[in-house]
């Protein structure tokens, strides 16, 4: 197509560093301040103090920061759980759904194993949660490869039955003597550790682990190779004997598997119980910022950490301005739009 | 069970039904078009809070509806200008959008939270008249109900019987041959938008100034999202989306029926039952070529040169 090799010689041509890179990105959130900025004038807010607010308590104190990163690590996670199947050209926008199931797997085993040493139910619980979500992911995953639906619609069509599951079990089962729309806080033995008297758990190590591993997978490994290969020309690699549909399942159902986790380390390391709407749309912002960068590790570390100091700052920006804290999306919006709108940006790297 | 309450269950049915037909009408231009919109629960939102918050200062809810439209096309149009003149990936532009609705919804609302409107004024239906008015008064209903299946026709009609509608349907199937024709595909994607947006902004309209009748955040409660669902279900065609609307929104009034029976069913197991009717009927005609998606629904036209 004309399209790739126009951006295949531009990308040559302007060979950006990563200097460059951060550079560009920089100026695009910059921009996207100013039209923030511009819209608090409008409703007669003072914009820099606003930024200043926002600023001050995510990046100013410890604990401000320690916020910053307990908000990145779902969405870390989840991020991922899009940018590996999206390398094999799969569209996952079924997260948001595989988080759900993979928490429910996680806090049925917390509920019934409650009795075993804190090590051995973490990595149980680890394990099923894991195991929810690739269940969860491989039923798009399995239609897909026989070539009889469109993975994205079925994932996204599943987003919305798995939060309906976990209502089911919370209501009928599993919901605690005070409250039908939560179980009881678990056990200090499910609990993920947290480090230095902050909210931040174990799960951001373990979202920083996967996402280096994800780098050398893809660079080094056979199957990174392989799954390049499939991502470049499917029919190709077909024809050069790679299993095309064995990789189209297992890759779909690892990144499941991801989210899965995600939904395990949120109910384990954030809240400490189930409940029913757990989420925030994590599921949906991860698959917003693996795509805003192409899919890229290191991207998706940046962009996450910035999606979540908007999201943190804002917080402050409610008590001292005034303002529903929903008004925070907008400059998370406005950030995206920034990013989106300029595509060859994102393209280049895939 | 008594006829009345059945009759109730119908009513009750057919005002939550409304919003939803609506705005899946909205989506099947879009989708048609070859645009996915994802931002469809943000874009309700902000028609939601602008349509009432008219009502509010003007008096007018047919004002409000006016107002709830326009808002409708104008945020289809930020979704138009990341997919169509910026190209951007359709399901994360839509996304984007959905986060942005929150956001203005928030803002535009925030004042208006807790404040009463004149409602969408109800018409009692001629012929019912001589029923006693316990059942007759559950059939009033407001113009956005009374236009909602006319709606879903002139969808049909001018998708399937104009020539703008083949265009449109055409950029769906592949832009590349559109253009080739001597037409302009992204023309006609901005002008799916826009008429996709007024029809989502009357789904909106409904909820806030007829059916809830108040404004709250986050009031569209996932609409958005099942609306997209219902599009698939009905598999791209707008007649089909009536009978699609009633079943999605009937689920609750279905578990009133089976609890008054003596059949306990968990809601939630319920409110499945569309979901995977809509896999089931992907999965049953998916090998069928002519009865599925659009053929390049999702993919961006990157314009011949």
């Amino acid at each position: 197509m004309a399209q790739n090799s126009e951006t295949f010689q531009k990308k040559n041509n302007l060979m950006p560093g990563i200097t460059n890179t951060i550079l560009r990105y920089l100026t695009m959130v910059v921009l996207s301040f100013l039209l923030f900025g511009l819209l608090l004038l409008i409703i007669g807010k003072d914009p820099i103090q606003s930024f200043r607010d926002i600023f001050t308590s995510t990046l100013g104190s410890p604990y401000g920061l320690s916020e910053v990163i307990v908000a990145m690590t779902p969405i870390l996670l989840t991020g991922l759980a899009v940018a590996l199947p999206s390398r094999i050209m799969l569209i996952n926008v079924g997260a948001e759904g595989q988080l759900y199931i993979g928490a429910a797997f996680a806090t049925w085993g917390a509920l019934t194993f409650s009795s075993l040493p804190a090590w051995l139910l973490i990595l149980l619980m680890m394990l099923l949660g894991m195991l929810g979500g690739a269940l969860w992911a491989f039923i798009p995953a399995y239609l897909k490869s026989i070539g009889l639906v469109n993975e994205t619609i079925t994932s996204l069509l599943m987003n919305s039955i798995a939060p309906k599951i976990i209502g089911f079990l919370i209501f009928g089962f599993w919901h605690s003597a005070m409250d039908t729309n939560k179980t009881a806080s678990f056990g200090p033995a499910a609990r993920l550790p947290t480090f230095f008297g902050t909210r931040v758990s174990l799960g951001v190590v373990i979202g920083l682990v996967l996402l280096i591993a994800f780098w050398l997978f893809m660079k080094y490994s056979r199957w990174g190779l392989e799954m390049r290969a499939i991502g470049g020309n499917p029919q190709s690699a077909r024809r050069n004997g790679i299993p095309l549909e064995t990789y189209i399942v297992l890759i779909f159902c690892a990144g499941g598997a991801i989210a899965g986790l995600a939904g395990m380390v949120q109910a384990s390391g954030y809240y400490g119980l189930m409940l029913t709407n757990f989420s925030i749309g994590w599921g949906f912002m991860g698959f917003l910022i693996s795509w805003l960068v192409g899919g890229d590790p290191f991207g998706i570390l940046i962009m996450s950490f910035l999606v979540s100091l908007i999201y943190s700052g804002g917080n402050l920006l409610q008590i001292t301005s005034g303002v529903p804290y929903s008004i925070i999306n907008i400059l998370l919006a406005l950030t995206l739009f920034v990013v989106l709108a300029r595509p060859t940006l994102s393209r280049g790297k895939k | 069970m008594t006829l009345l309450s059945l009759l109730g269950i119908l009513s009750s049915a057919i005002f939550s039904a409304t919003s939803l037909l609506y705005t899946a009408l909205g989506e099947v231009i879009h989708e048609r078009a070859g645009m996915v919109n994802l931002g469809l629960e943000g874009i309700l939102l902000v028609s939601a809070a602008s349509g009432f918050a008219i009502t509010v200062q003007s008096g007018s809810p047919y004002l409000g509806v006016l107002v709830a439209m326009i808002s409708g096309a104008l945020m289809n149009m930020v979704f138009g200008f990341l997919v169509i003149s910026r190209k951007a990936n359709q399901l994360a532009s839509g996304l984007a959008v959905m986060f942005f609705g929150f956001g203005l919804s928030a803002l535009i609302g925030n004042s208006y939270v807790g404040k009463r409107i004149h409602a969408l004024p109800r018409f009692e239906i001629p012929g019912l008249s001589q029923l006693p008015t316990v059942v007759s008064s559950l059939f009033n209903f407001d113009l956005l109900i009374i236009l909602v299946i006319p709606a879903a026709i002139f969808v049909w009609w001018l998708l399937f019987h104009t020539r703008w509608g083949l265009g449109v349907r055409s950029v769906g199937e592949n832009a590349d041959i559109t253009f080739a024709s001597g037409r302009n595909p992204y023309l006609l994607q901005f002008q799916a938008l826009l008429l996709g947006g007024m029809l989502a902004g009357l789904g909106a309209a409904h909820i806030a100034i007829a059916y809830a009748m108040n404004w709250t955040e986050y009031m569209t409660g996932g609409r958005g999202f099942i609306a997209v669902a219902l599009v698939i279900f009905s598999r791209w065609h707008p007649i089909r989306a009536i009978s699609g609307a009633l079943l999605f929104s009937a689920s609750v009034a279905v578990q009133l029926v089976l609890q008054n029976s003596g059949i306990n069913i968990s809601p939630f197991l319920l409110e499945c039952i569309p979901y995977i009717l809509t896999l089931l009927v992907l999965i049953a005609w998916g090998g069928n070529r002519k009865l599925t998606a659009p053929a390049s629904l999702g993919r961006v036209f990157q314009g011949s040169k």
